[in-house]
């Protein structure tokens, strides 16, 4: 995968982040503009690779990220890797060589600096999300708030409590008072949106990000009480890491005006 | 045709040293069968080059002999049921067993609904079964409850003499054992037809007999289809024999006036007699191989005694007797064990089967070529094959049965010229 | 079975020797890595929760219900492809194996585009008053679905080597087509379709993809025991690991018996061969 993306480029395509996300790599015939302007936000002659470990939510924001940072830093080299939050701890945890971990959620991050695998004060908070309603298209059960979600007839199909959206699910339940009665509890956010884009389901409980990056095959209704579970992203340097400094300028360009504008346009909120 | 021909024991034919003779006292019909009704089939299987037409009447046993591949098995499996002709019919007494090809509707009976039941090489008996089941199961089939097939299945057991292994599974029953189950079996579902395919080919030759010796007796009065390799079967079993050739019938009769005067080279070649082809000429059979061949026979006007010998007592005199009208075609059969072996030069070298034949014959005789009541064919010898205690030298018109010793002396070999000869009165002419 | 007794020519080259263990410990070492990481002192307890018991409850029924479905659909359609000859047969025999080396998601994809509420028969369903989707019923039916090939293809196999010489003989006997099938043809066959049933329930037991695709996840209902293991992973690694044990052990027991059927399946053949 060649990326040649100059920082112009991905500035512009920050604003249509969506839309460009799948193809940013293949935008080779952009005009080659200095990147004077961007490299600012980076240090200058980095020279390596690293490997960021990244929650499965982060991957379209995180593909585009890692191809700007290396347009940025010539001699660096981004290997991305993406899974569930938990998978990664465990995959870390067992050894696996990551430089960077950005997790969905805090609970997942705790067990690493726990584990002194990053240290206590690293993690730093990026981005966050919160649930939103997907319906099939056209709402076909006439889903309007979140009470609708208990209605009998309604089949709703959430997070299991296990994994961070469904801990988040749990949270609002608390924080409203309505208790769902699910047709599902599903593993991943992926299965949830799985069952309401074959319309088996009525509606699902998913993040934010997630109905955007679903485009037109799915629809969300956005509910007040979403703000009551704030999922909250932290990233971190693991401890172990060989190029710790790469890592920390990788972390800096997350957290940077480009990272931000990035996982805005893909519908995160700022910590 | 009810009536079976039992070879009395004067007339005791000849066969392979060690074969079990095939006279034996009168049987009579097991209690209970029944004639049945006639069997008639006409059948035609294109992609075999099948055609044969066959009647088998009630209570007839009916021998298919025939080379492999002539078609005898296909014939089995039109009339079970389990091939279907291209067209043709059969029909067994009222019942109409498949009416194929014809314009109007075709018809056709399954194989459980045919009342004709198949007994093969292999017992096949069923291996979860015990031997009582096994014999049960084509009564409990047809609806009878579970007491009265057990009890059928006993008596069945008990007349083919294995009552004591009613509880045995097959895998511990031997070869002859569980063939007799499979006959029980066979006739337990008391089919109106029952067919054999080759029941005693799978079976040690020591257990053989025995079970030939059963199927006797069963098959007594009862109509059946019997395909062998074994001329011992047809006339042991048969009333009439059927030969088959590339899908053909070749040649049909009784079991004596087939095997005894062969059409065919097969035939004879299961009879085991030498077929000498040719035209009458006056007291002889001038062969289509050019030599000339006196016959007994032919000499004097016939007689019953010379010319019909061998010849079912119920089959009247000119089906057989060879023909007055000069040039007619003419078969002439000889036994193996009466040609004698010489070399040309004149030195002896006598056929010599132990007995009557080797007495009139001794290594002494005088060179054979010289006595006039001999017939004479100079041949080259083609083939030697050890049978028992016999050698059979064959040339390509004609065999003969000889000791290994004289094989010896003689230094016979394939492709060596040598002189067979026989007498007139071993020589029996019939039209063809 | 003398080729096995160690007195007899082997003939087995050194490195294929050599391949096999390192085949062997490939298969075993990843299962003692496994056990070794068994949280021993609170097995019991991990294994008895409530979720667990449940999903291993809903396993066991689920996948007794689907063999029992497998062998319903299974050995019919054994017999025919077996016994009979039609045009596009083979094709056929093809696609109905298919489920073997399709990937179970796109198994579960392809049962929800047929019972699933907006599927090809679903959509009967759903005016029948039937719902199939996020029941256990779907969980049936995806488990059906992915192992109904083993059975078939073992039945089939055993079917073509039994013959229909036996058939053929009942059939004379004057035993009509079912009385076969039943006193004839499926004894000469029981050994292999008890292994085919065994090798059923396992892949059944084991169904993970398609019934998450298909059927959803709810404790009690849906929320088979791989499903279990794979939310509980998520917080409770001692406890995936305790139930995964468990799964192991059922398996391993599964294919103990499916072989002990094979060995007898084989002992009848060769007693019986002519």
């Amino acid at each position: 995968m060649t990326r040649t993306t100059t920082i112009a480029a991905a500035v512009l395509s920050a604003a249509v982040a969506l839309t460009l996300a799948a193809c940013s790599s293949g935008s080779t015939g952009a005009p080659a503009t200095s990147a004077a302007p961007a490299a600012t936000e980076t240090a200058a002659a980095l020279e390596g690779s690293i490997t960021v470990f990244a929650a499965a939510s982060l991957k379209s924001t995180f593909t585009e990220l890692a191809d700007e940072f290396e347009a940025a830093n010539p001699g660096v080299t981004v290997e991305l890797n993406f899974a569930g939050s938990s998978d990664l701890v465990t995959q870390i945890t067992e050894g696996a060589p990551a430089d960077v971990f950005a997790s969905a959620d805090e609970k997942n991050m705790a067990k690493l600096t726990d584990g002194g695998l990053i240290e206590a004060d690293a993690p730093v908070d990026f981005a966050t999300n919160v649930l939103t309603i997907a319906v099939p298209p056209g709402n076909p059960a006439g889903i309007a708030a979140f009470s609708d979600l208990a209605k009998p007839e309604v089949k709703t199909v959430i997070c299991a409590a296990q994994v961070p959206c469904g801990s988040a699910t749990v949270t609002v339940e608390e924080a409203t008072g309505v208790t769902l009665t699910p047709v599902s509890e599903e593993s991943s956010v992926t299965d949830v949106l799985g069952k309401v884009t074959s319309g088996e389901a009525d509606a699902g409980l998913v993040y934010v990000t997630d109905v955007i990056a679903a485009g037109d095959a799915v629809e969300g209704i956005e509910f007040p009480e979403s703000g009551e579970a704030v999922n909250t992203y932290p990233i971190a340097p693991v401890t172990a890491s060989a190029n710790a400094e790469i890592a920390q300028a990788f972390i800096d360009f997350v957290t940077g005006s480009t990272g931000q504008g990035v996982l805005s346009a893909a519908g995160f909120g700022k910590p | 045709m009810t009536g079976r021909s039992e070879p009395g024991p004067a007339r005791g034919f000849e066969y392979g040293a060690g074969s079990e003779p095939g006279s034996g006292p009168a049987i009579g019909p097991m209690p209970g069968a029944s004639p049945g009704p006639v069997f008639e089939i006409e059948a035609e299987v294109r992609a075999r080059g099948f055609a044969v037409s066959l009647a088998v009447q009630p209570g007839e046993t009916v021998a298919v002999l025939g080379p492999n591949g002539a078609g005898k098995s296909t014939l089995l499996t039109l009339i079970a049921g389990l091939l279907r002709p291209d067209a043709g019919h059969a029909r067994l007494g009222e019942r109409v067993l498949f009416d194929v090809g014809a314009q109007h509707r075709s018809r056709w009976l399954p194989p459980h609904a045919r009342g004709v039941s198949m007994l093969a090489q292999d017992a096949l008996l069923f291996p979860h079964l015990s031997a009582l089941d096994n014999v049960a199961f084509g009564p409990r089939s047809q609806g009878s409850s579970r007491a009265s097939a057990n009890a059928r299945a006993a008596e069945w057991l008990e007349r083919v003499g294995a009552e004591d292994l009613a509880s045995r599974k097959p895998a511990q029953l031997s070869g002859g054992q569980a063939q007799r189950i499979a006959v029980a079996r066979a006739l337990a579902s008391e089919p109106d037809l029952l067919l054999l395919d080759e029941p005693m080919a799978a079976l040690d030759v020591s257990v053989a007999p025995a079970l030939r010796r059963m199927l006797r007796e069963v098959l007594a009065d009862r109509t059946a289809i019997i395909v062998t390799h074994d001329v011992l079967d047809a006339f042991t079993l048969a009333d009439r024999v059927l030969v088959l050739e590339a899908g053909r019938v070749v040649e049909a009769g009784p079991t004596r006036e087939v095997l005894d005067r062969p059409r065919t080279p097969f035939a004879a070649g299961l009879a085991a007699l030498n077929l000498l082809v040719g035209v009458r000429d006056g007291d002889a059979v001038l062969t289509d191989g050019g030599h000339r061949i006196r016959v007994s026979g032919l000499a004097a006007p016939p007689t019953e005694s010379a010319l019909d010998l061998g010849a079912p007592p119920e089959n009247p005199a000119p089906a057989s007797a060879p023909p007055s009208v000069p040039g007619a075609r003419v078969g002439v059969s000889v036994r193996p064990s009466r040609v004698s072996v010489e070399l040309p030069d004149g030195s002896p070298a006598s056929g010599s089967t132990p007995g009557s034949v080797t007495a009139l014959h001794p290594h002494s005789h005088p060179a054979a070529t010289s006595d006039p009541t001999r017939n004479v064919l100079r041949a080259t010898i083609t083939d030697l094959e050890p049978r028992g205690d016999l050698v059979r030298v064959r040339s390509a018109e004609i065999a003969a049965d000889v000791e290994p010793g004289l094989v010896a002396d003689l230094d016979l070999a394939p492709g060596r010229e040598v002189v067979f000869s026989f007498p007139a009165d071993a020589a029996l002419a019939y039209p063809l | 079975m003398s080729s096995r007794s160690s007195d007899t020519y082997a003939g087995v080259p050194g490195w294929v020797v050599t391949l096999a263990i390192i085949g062997a410990g490939f298969v075993l070492l990843p299962l003692i890595a496994m056990a070794t990481r068994v949280n021993w002192g609170e097995f019991i307890p991990l294994v008895t929760s409530e979720s667990s018991v449940a999903a291993l409850w809903l396993s066991l029924r689920t996948s007794l219900t689907a063999t029992a479905l497998c062998v319903l659909l299974g050995v019919p359609m054994a017999v025919v492809l077996a016994r009979t000859e039609f045009w596009g047969q083979k094709i056929l025999r093809s696609l109905v194996l298919l489920p073997l080396v399709l990937p179970p998601v796109v198994g579960g994809i392809a049962l929800l585009y047929t019972f699933g509420r907006r599927g090809l028969l679903g959509q009967s369903f759903e005016a029948l008053g039937i719902t199939i989707a996020f029941s256990t019923t779907a969980v049936v039916l995806a488990q059906t679905f992915v192992a109904l090939p083993f059975l078939v293809l073992s039945l089939e196999g055993a079917l073509r080597t039994v013959g229909t010489r036996y058939e053929a003989v009942g059939a004379t006997l004057g035993a009509r087509p079912t009385t076969v099938l039943r006193r004839i043809t499926l004894p000469l066959v029981l050994p292999a379709l008890i292994s085919g049933a065994v090798l059923s329930f396992a892949r059944a037991l084991g169904e993970f993809g398609a019934t998450l695709t298909f059927a959803g996840s709810l404790q009690g209902v849906t929320r088979t025991l791989p499903l279990e293991i794979y939310l509980q992973r998520e917080t409770d690694p001692d406890a995936a690991v305790a139930l995964s044990l468990v799964l192991v052990v059922v398996a391993v027991i599964v294919v103990a018996i499916a072989h002990q059927a094979g060995e007898a399946d084989g002992f009848r053949l060769r007693r019986t061969a002519p």
